[in-house]
């Protein structure tokens, strides 16, 4: 090994600690609030505000789980969450797909008008809507149903617009040689469109759940029944209702954090690459 | 450039063929309809009458939401709390973001570490965040946050949420860790995409890691850049859920977005015809943001394209 490259090693090796080093205080700085909340979630209750403040202490036990859990309210909500976030993105993924591949690769009086309306709802925030929307809906006698909760999460134009772009990369020459075998356009579409399309479908569904599981505003609105909140609707209201047991009230919050933490652990890579995908073409 | 089938195909076929575009796209357009293009327009017609929420009386009285809005205090008061938000998150939320995708992409293992810890936050419900958050800063003097600051011999004392002066800080503060993770992964896209031979090229020619950023790395990042920072500003404009749950619009309002003000005036004051004026007068400035990053992006795909 020569003197230089040598060198260029070491420095490069110096550099790599500090840059360690860095990065371990940014990510431990980010895991502060985590930690912070499963130490207090481990103590009883009377112990979370005795000074001065403790990481561990040998009376630790996992009573503040069981409360929360007894309670039944976290199960419940979890249960709803998962109806209403599975429903959505199953709805919107069937529903904007279909759409995407109808105006990517068919022809239909008035498609080029419709697209562009299509796109120039990308702009609209919801949250602007949702006057107007919450009357509509009322209209429609889905208030305080999964369906009024569900249905309008699905109109996501932005999606038919990630699709779409998708499908026009799709070489025609595979449709054409389907086509003279016989195949029909459903089956076209099903049996090969779809198939090719999994990694941009998976990144618009997994970024529809993760919005649907975090929305608050609108499930919010549209349910005042208690058996029909969502995980986000349950804790912004369990503050006034646990009063000040914080143990129960991290045990809670970690509790609904968990589910999405997980699938992240498994799905890690779909995840980072959805968030590339759909957060440039998207919003 | 759309030609559904080839121009020796029968007539028949074609017509065929062309007959299930509408069946494909019915769906969606229902939905859409139903849903966003349906209430946008009616809510201009509800701005334009003075229902109440349960839509029985309705009658027209043109202008006079919007120019009721435009002399209510409370809607600049709330405007300027929003604005004021997205100047103070927007920074952070870009800088940050940009220095956790620069730290995660040199670093040479655990890189599934980094990701959890920077991304994870972005997965939890507001609900969840705000809960974490109150703990960390509660309670006022003695709560964990405080004592983390004693420790480096600061005496804080501050009151996190209740002193107008720390609140709209502490909400930024929870909002950077909650959402940094989102444009920390579009900057970690960017920079897995910059070929590695520019740097091998560059360190060849004698530069230093701290020339090859200024360079090679950030003036390629320009145009992720551009987008992450209009992506940023409309997120940030639509605040709401943080500042609902963890102060409630206080103290004194200081901390009241837009939003929470149409809520207000529209679901608990029972006027959704001058809540949806409001929302209109917001619309505007999100769609005046939108169509930047329309021409951003537009731009960056011509440079693409060349």
């Amino acid at each position: 090994m020569s003197e230089r490259t040598f060198a260029v090693k070491v420095r490069r090796n110096a550099g790599q600690i500090v840059l360690t080093t860095l990065g371990a205080l940014l990510a431990a700085l980010w895991l502060v609030p985590f930690g912070w909340a499963l130490s207090t979630s481990l103590k009883p209750e009377g112990d979370t505000q005795l000074l001065p403040l403790k990481w561990i202490q040998s009376n630790m036990n996992l009573d503040a789980y069981r409360s929360v859990l007894d309670t039944g309210d976290i199960p419940k909500w979890l249960v709803n969450s998962v109806i209403v976030s599975t429903g959505v993105t199953a709805l919107t993924l069937a529903v904007s797909a279909l759409a995407a591949y109808g105006f990517a690769r068919t022809h239909f009086r008035f498609r080029k008008a419709l697209f562009g309306l299509t796109l120039a709802g990308i702009m609209v925030p919801g949250t602007v809507i949702t006057a107007p929307l919450f009357a509509n809906v009322r209209t429609m006698g889905l208030v305080d149903t999964y369906w009024g909760v569900i249905l309008p999460q699905v109109s996501a134009p932005a999606m038919v617009f990630i699709l779409y772009k998708f499908f026009q990369g799709v070489p025609r020459e595979l449709e054409e040689a389907a086509r003279i075998d016989g195949a029909g356009r459903w089956r076209i579409f099903l049996g090969i469109v779809l198939p090719l399309s999994r990694p941009v479908l998976a990144a618009v569904g997994i970024f529809t759940f993760i919005g649907s599981w975090n929305n608050f505003m609108w499930p919010y609105l549209v349910t005042t029944d208690p058996d029909l909140a969502t995980l986000p609707v349950g804790l912004a209201t369990v503050q006034s209702s646990f009063g000040i047991r914080w143990a129960q009230l991290m045990a809670g919050a970690l509790l609904a954090a968990l589910p999405l933490l997980i699938v992240f652990v498994f799905f890690q890579r779909q995840i980072v690459r959805g968030v590339a995908h759909t957060g440039i073409a998207g919003q | 450039m759309t030609t559904t089938a080839p121009p020796s195909a029968p007539r028949g076929i074609r017509r065929h063929w062309s007959e299930h575009g509408l069946a494909f796209t019915l769906p969606f357009l229902l939905v859409y309809a139903a849903f966003l293009v349906f209430p946008l327009l009616w809510g201009v017609r509800m701005s334009l009458g003075n229902d109440d929420i349960a839509g029985t009386q309705s009658e027209f009285v043109g202008l006079d939401n919007y120019v009721e809005a435009v002399r209510d205090p409370d809607v600049w008061s709330s405007l300027w709390n929003t604005v004021w938000f997205t100047v103070l998150s927007t920074v952070p939320l870009v800088v940050v973001g940009l220095v956790l995708a620069l730290l995660a992409h040199h670093l040479r293992f655990v890189n599934w570490l980094w990701r959890l810890s920077w991304f994870a936050p972005f997965l939890l419900p507001s609900g969840v965040v705000c809960l974490l958050w109150l703990w960390v800063i509660y309670p006022s003097d003695f709560g964990f946050a405080d004592q983390l600051l004693n420790a480096f011999g600061l005496q804080p004392g501050i009151g996190w949420l209740t002193d107008a002066r720390y609140a709209m800080l502490s909400i930024v503060l929870t909002t950077v860790w909650w959402t940094v993770g989102f444009n920390f992964l579009l900057y970690l896209a960017a920079l897995q995409a910059i070929p590695q031979h520019l740097y091998e090229a560059a360190e060849l020619d004698g530069a230093g890691p701290w020339q090859r950023l200024r360079t090679i790395t950030l003036p390629l990042l320009n145009r992720t850049t551009g987008v992450v920072l209009v992506l940023q500003l409309l997120a940030s404009l639509k605040i709401f859920d943080q500042v609902y749950i963890m102060t409630g619009g206080g103290p004194d309002e200081s901390t009241r977005p837009i939003l929470q003000y149409v809520f207000q005036a529209g679901f608990t004051g029972y006027r959704i015809g001058y809540a949806s004026a409001i929302s209109y007068i917001f619309f505007a400035l999100i769609v005046l943001v939108s169509l930047i990053h329309l021409r951003l992006t537009r731009r960056s795909r011509e440079e693409n394209a060349a």
